[in-house]
């Protein structure tokens, strides 16, 4: 399945990423290589099948019972810019 | 005696009985790392003055004789993807890459409580994508069989430090084959449990469905000592299975009289190297010796698992990373632009070139109009996948196939050509796909002296039958003896 450039692009806009103008060619050639891939999979007949999204099905409830965690000293340690007890970013809204 | 040429096991023994202090172990490992690793480039960051601390309270322990475990005192390393309190985990990529964790992953904690020294933090593809460790942020890892080559990947730093004796065993994480393909191209001993057997809080997440840690040593005996003490449920980590842990060391020895092998005729395709292939039957030829009957299975579904996986595990993968983004921990690069700029500048500038790929093509699978043509296709034709497996474990116990389709490749053979790279990992993503536990052992080297891999697949939880298999498999042949000349 052929993608263009700016599909590329767009993609490339949700997922956070900058892509160079080259950098969006390269990929737009590599991912279309895969999606043509994996298009064999609409050979299979799925019809009333359910997917599988994980490994093991189960219960993975627990008791409610409070413990301590992190101090806000120790999750703050690795912030690139903190204040005030507070995670710091660059301005959101002019 | 050189101790880094001991098994974990016997390495463990001589601890125990006083004939070898875990100072003289630690000591020993650290210096052939000095001596060897600047050739392959396994350890990111080493730890020797935390290493050498640990060996000395084990010795303490060793001689008062209290609080012992099979690792108390064994060095060790781990894949740079478990968090360690305290000490820089990268996961390979430039944007963890002044990144310290204030906490540890449990496996990291269990392997700590249980007494073993860490001698450090083990190179990687860059968050585990990757088939040969050339996505690694920190250049490349590179084979001891031949260092023209490949270790294979992502756990390829885990891989060649055990076969290079830099570490008595070590931790790796498996997604698709991430630990099992590189023990094969490496010629040693490496495990994937099943999925949620092992805790992976702390453990930097890739793909949450297939995701799991496991071991990599020199025997199967020593996996199973390792997998004793990592396995179990952590109600830190809602995935881990709440099931008892058996006693692996208990069973190993049993042999396999009786046991039910069965060869997928699907693993016998087109592109098996012919040296792969007459080692595997050559393998099989000494099963039946050993006792096992062999019967022919069919996994028909097996054609569609790269394709699966390569959406699976790459949507799994963009939401994982958007973590990310510059705010709590690792790279922020802000060009005063604001937040959006910050956030694209970051990833830019942090993530390499494979990583951006899988991200931008699991975004893609999961953007509107296309989820259901790819995402949820893929996750139906995996439930076939798994079901194929289910029919075939009613004919056999365990399956049998070669590990990869061919020994270690040329260092940039792959690197252009991404799909190439992913078909390298044919044969050991199903096992993923399907949530089952899977080891590769040692089976054979090839003319141009290279390590051959066999893989055993048993069903979910049936790690004791494995390890079983494997060592009936290891008591038979002198394979796993068969060291690299670095």
């Amino acid at each position: 399945m052929a993608i263009t450039k700016e599909g590329v692009q767009n993609v490339a806009d949700l997922a956070r990423l900058r892509l160079t103008g080259e950098d969006a060619e390269l990929y737009a050639g590599q991912l279309g290589r895969i999606l043509d891939y994996v298009e064999k999979l609409s050979e299979v007949d799925t019809t009333g099948i359910p997917p599988t999204t994980g490994g093991i099905e189960g219960s993975a409830l627990r008791a409610d019972i409070a413990h301590s965690s992190l101090t806000q000293e120790a999750a703050l340690a690795n912030a690139p810019d903190k204040q005030g007890g507070c995670f710091k970013v660059p301005k959101i809204i002019e | 005696m050189d101790i880094t040429e001991l098994t974990l096991s016997e390495l463990s023994a001589k601890l125990q009985s006083g004939e070898l202090t875990s100072r003289a172990a630690t000591e020993a490992y650290l210096a052939r790392i000095e001596a060897k690793d600047a050739k392959i480039n396994t350890y990111l960051t080493l730890c020797k003055d935390e290493a050498l601390a640990a060996a000395d309270a084990a010795d303490v322990r060793l001689k008062a004789g209290t609080d012992i475990t099979p690792l108390t005192g064994v060095p060790i390393a781990l894949k740079d993807i478990f968090c360690t309190d305290g000490i820089r985990t990268t996961c390979a990529s430039k944007i963890l890459d002044n990144f310290i964790p204030p906490y540890d992953s449990t496996v990291a904690k269990k392997f700590k409580d249980a007494g073993a020294v860490m001698l450090g933090k083990l190179n990687m593809d860059e968050f585990a994508m990757g088939s040969s460790n050339e996505n690694s942020a920190y250049g490349a890892v590179l084979n001891p069989w031949d260092t023209e080559r490949v270790p294979g990947g992502s756990s390829g730093g885990s891989a060649a430090a055990v076969a290079a004796a830099l570490c008595a065993a070590s931790i790796g994480t498996d997604t698709g084959g991430s630990i099992r393909q590189p023990a094969s191209l490496c010629g040693i001993v490496g495990m994937k449990p099943t999925y949620g057997r092992v805790s992976r809080y702390g453990m930097i997440a890739f793909a949450s469905s297939l995701d799991q840690a496991g071991p990599l040593t020199r025997s199967v005996e020593d996996a199973a000592i390792l997998l004793q003490t990592m396995a179990g449920h952590d109600p830190l980590d809602s995935t881990s299975i709440d099931a008892p842990v058996p006693d692996y060391s208990k069973t190993l020895k049993d042999g396999i009289k009786g046991l039910r092998i069965g060869i997928p005729k699907e693993y016998f395709v087109e592109g098996l190297a012919p040296e792969v292939e007459t080692s595997i039957k050559a393998a099989v030829e000494t099963y039946k010796g050993a006792g096992a009957e062999i019967v022919e299975v069919t996994l028909p579904h097996t054609e569609y698992a790269v394709g699966v996986y390569y959406l699976v595990a790459t949507a799994e993968a963009s939401s994982n990373l958007a973590r990310f983004d510059g705010v709590k921990y690792g790279l922020r690069v802000d060009e005063g632009t604001g937040l959006l700029d910050m956030y694209k500048a970051t990833r830019d500038k942090g993530f390499g070139a494979e990583v951006k790929r899988r991200i931008m093509l699991g975004t893609y699978s999961l953007s509107s109009g296309y989820y259901d043509a790819y995402y949820m296709k893929a996750s139906q034709v995996r439930t076939l996948i798994r079901r194929d497996f289910d029919e075939a474990f009613k004919d056999c116990d365990i399956i049998l196939t070669p590990t990869t389709p061919s020994a270690a490749f040329k260092k940039g053979e792959k690197t252009n050509d991404p799909l190439t790279m992913y078909l390298s990992d044919i044969f050991t993503i199903s096992c993923n796909l399907a949530g089952i536990p899977g080891i590769s052992i040692p089976c054979g080297i090839t003319s141009n002296n290279l390590p051959i891999g066999l893989q055993l697949l048993a069903p979910s939880l049936e790690e004791a039958k494995l390890f079983r298999a494997a060592y009936a498999f290891e008591a038979a042949t002198d394979w796993h003896t068969k060291k690299p000349k670095l």
